[in-house]
């Protein structure tokens, strides 16, 4: 009986070296082979009778356990190229030159504030660039409370997510939300859900380089 | 094993009888393909409350307070509820159940919920534990998208393969006597996961399940051809590509027969809802407003309807761990009276 | 003045379309804090090795509109801070310089949380 296991399992592990082959309803037959095997060798190993008996055993369940996860990884992968034939291509394209339309305009808006300080008012670069910033973020933040913002983003993805009024839009829109679960554990720890890693982050990295900075004089 | 064919399949021996539902359905399901069909329309997302949590378990009571209503019955008649939603430990139905005042089974399928208690009941009444139970699920698509996703008002593109929640509920009272419809068989799902961890493709995730069942159900029975149609709960469009390709690799021509729930709510290039939808509403609104009363075309029909859920949670999406899915399988026929 | 106009729409549009190719192209999903991160910290990195001003000074509000930009200025803050203060500057002078930033959009967010509600 054991002899017979054990021929099993090497002569499996000759189709095993051919599994990309196989089709899906012959490697199921396989696993299913597999698990009846598998509750004969842990009755037999229950049932022995020394040492030597439960160890020969225990190898043969590994050996076992080892040709399933096989097959197992190879159905998996089998699914997952299925997966890719039937998924649609997303418009890269399309969603590139609106990425492109939307952010390049939330920057052109930039810039007119910007030039109108600067033509203005006499601002230096620095400051009507600040004063840029926050016009973005006020906006972003009512057109987020009104309920417009998740339409431009749906629109606009990364254009609409990489200038500074993504970033408003991450902080209203979590401080929004969660409003109604209070003041201090919604709104209060909420609105840094997006925001905490990017000041966190940020932070991190200018004082890294500002450390070897300092240090290379 | 009186009541078992085959290695999964269960054979009630009384079968349980769908003696009434009611669907209620949010204001974009309404404009969708099925518009006339909800017995019952938000006015709104919020519908008249403070929160997405409390407007989705008061659309939740009004199904069930209608499909009681339908049946011409009292809460208070109830041996049973069982139910399940979307939101964290399940908190629409529990109070939903409090209201009700029935013994409450709380279950957590995801959005196979409603499979999962429709084959609870019927083996509650088949087993002589009662005579009438009610079955709820619930899903509300802002709830649901900033529990498992993003801030309602945040700028995101959805990827194609995104689903959409459903904002419905679907409440369906068995009963054990006689009726139309009736379940007569079931097939509970075993966790099936083959290694997708894109939480916004889970319909991919799902359909191996579903296929895992529907094969069982085939290979117990034997009897493609006896059935008219075969439902899954919410694959979308991507996983009912998959599904219907891995049955026919198995040998089942599911071709004509097969449809998804997912699919039937929406105008897929109007709505923008890639994939379709999904979520306990989804199969618990399309059942109820589609496929049952289609049933009733034929003088003899029978459906297996297969409920899918991904048993995701997001902080193991976030630790990178895959997607469980499962299905649960229901076998409902219609006899005409007479 | 055009020209201004332009470059800050063509780069900042250019900025932004790195962004989209990177959610569609690259095989995991991607979600909107690992790109603000990303750009806060690519930004910051471009920014110590002196490649982010000359984009700055070509475009304008095309390079501090961006969250790059942010990345850029918590750089120079600390920069300055250090040419000022020396060590302590190394960290005072990131959230010193983007104080405004944060701070006018934290006060939006509890602003806009009070007076209006999610629509959905």
């Amino acid at each position: 009986m054991e002899l017979h296991l054990e021929h099993n399992l090497k002569n499996r592990e000759k189709r095993l070296q051919k599994l990309q082959e196989l089709d899906q309803a012959n490697m199921e037959q396989l696993l299913l082979e597999l698990q009846q095997e598998h509750q004969q060798l842990v009755s037999m190993e229950a049932g022995s009778i020394d040492l030597a008996e439960q160890r020969y055993y225990q190898e043969l369940i590994e050996q076992n356990k080892e040709q399933t996860l096989r097959i197992q990884k190879e159905i998996d992968k089998e699914y997952q190229k299925q997966i890719s034939l039937v998924t649609p291509k997303a418009p890269v394209l399309k969603n590139v030159l609106r990425a492109f339309l939307v952010g390049g305009t939330i920057c052109l808006l930039g810039q007119l504030v910007i030039n109108f300080m600067m033509l203005t008012y006499d601002a230096d670069f620095k400051s009507a660039s600040a004063l840029a910033s926050i016009t973005i973020v006020v906006i972003t933040a009512v057109l987020t409370g009104i309920g417009v913002y998740d339409e431009i983003g749906r629109y606009g993805g990364a254009g609409s997510m990489v200038p500074i009024s993504g970033f408003a839009n991450s902080v209203v829109s979590a401080a929004l939300e969660f409003k109604r679960e209070g003041m201090i554990y919604g709104i209060g720890a909420k609105i840094f859900t997006i925001a905490g890693p990017v000041i966190l982050y940020g932070t991190v990295a200018s004082v890294v380089i500002g450390m070897i900075y300092y240090l290379l004089g | 094993m009186g009541k078992r064919i085959g290695k999964r399949t269960i054979a009630y021996d009384t079968p349980a009888v769908i003696r009434s539902w009611a669907t209620a359905a949010g204001r974009k399901e309404a404009r969708g393909k099925l518009a006339e069909q909800y017995d019952f329309i938000l006015n709104h997302n919020q519908f008249g409350e403070k929160s997405w949590e409390r407007a989705e378990q008061k659309m939740q009571q009004y199904a069930l307070e209608l499909a009681l209503e339908k049946a011409g019955l009292q809460a208070s008649q109830l041996d049973y509820f069982l139910g399940g939603d979307l939101l964290n430990q399940i908190i629409a139905t529990s109070f939903t159940a409090r209201a009700a005042g029935a013994p409450y089974f709380g279950l957590y399928g995801a959005c196979s919920s409603l499979a999962e208690g429709m084959i609870l009941g019927a083996c509650l009444l088949d087993g002589g534990f009662g005579r009438m139970a009610a079955v709820c699920t619930s899903s509300h698509h802002d709830a649901a998208e900033r529990q498992l996703r993003y801030p309602t008002e945040m700028g995101v593109q959805r990827t194609l393969t995104a689903q959409w929640t459903v904002t419905g509920s679907g409440a369906y009272i068995l009963d054990k006597g006689h009726g139309q419809w009736q379940i007569t068989q079931a097939v509970p799902g075993k966790i099936i996961d083959r290694g997708i961890s894109n939480s916004s493709d889970m319909g991919s995730a799902m359909a191996a399940a579903a296929v895992d069942t529907i094969t069982a159900w085939l290979q117990d029975t034997d009897n493609l051809d006896g059935v008219d149609y075969i439902v899954t709960g919410d694959l979308g469009k991507i996983g009912y590509e998959i599904c219907k390709r891995q049955l026919l690799e198995q040998g089942y021509d599911v071709n004509g027969k097969y449809y998804d729930c997912g699919m039937q709510i929406y105008h897929e290039e109007d709505q923008d809802v890639h994939a379709g939808g999904s979520g306990c509403g989804c199969s618990a609104v399309v059942m109820g407003a589609k496929f049952l009363p289609q049933m009733a075309a034929q003088p003899h029909c029978r459906l297996l309807f297969v409920g899918t859920g991904a048993l995701l949670s997001p902080l193991t999406v976030q630790q990178g761990e895959t997607i469980p899915g499962i299905a649960h399988g229901v076998l409902i026929e219609y006899k005409q009276e007479g | 003045m055009m020209q201004g106009l332009l470059l800050a729409f063509v780069v900042g549009g250019l900025i932004c379309v790195i962004a989209q190719l990177i959610i569609e192209l690259t095989p995991y999903s991607i979600t909107p804090a690992h790109i603000l991160v990303g750009y806060v910290v690519g930004g910051a990195v471009l920014s110590g090795i002196g490649w982010y001003q000359p984009l700055v000074d070509l475009a304008g509000a095309g390079a501090t509109v961006p969250l790059s930009g942010f990345g850029h200025m918590l750089v120079q803050g600390v920069f300055e801070a250090v040419g000022q203060e020396g060590l302590k500057g190394v960290f005072t002078g990131g959230l010193t310089a983007s104080a405004f930033g944060i701070t006018v959009a934290l006060l939006m967010g509890l602003t806009v949380a009070l007076v209006f509600n999610p629509k959905g």
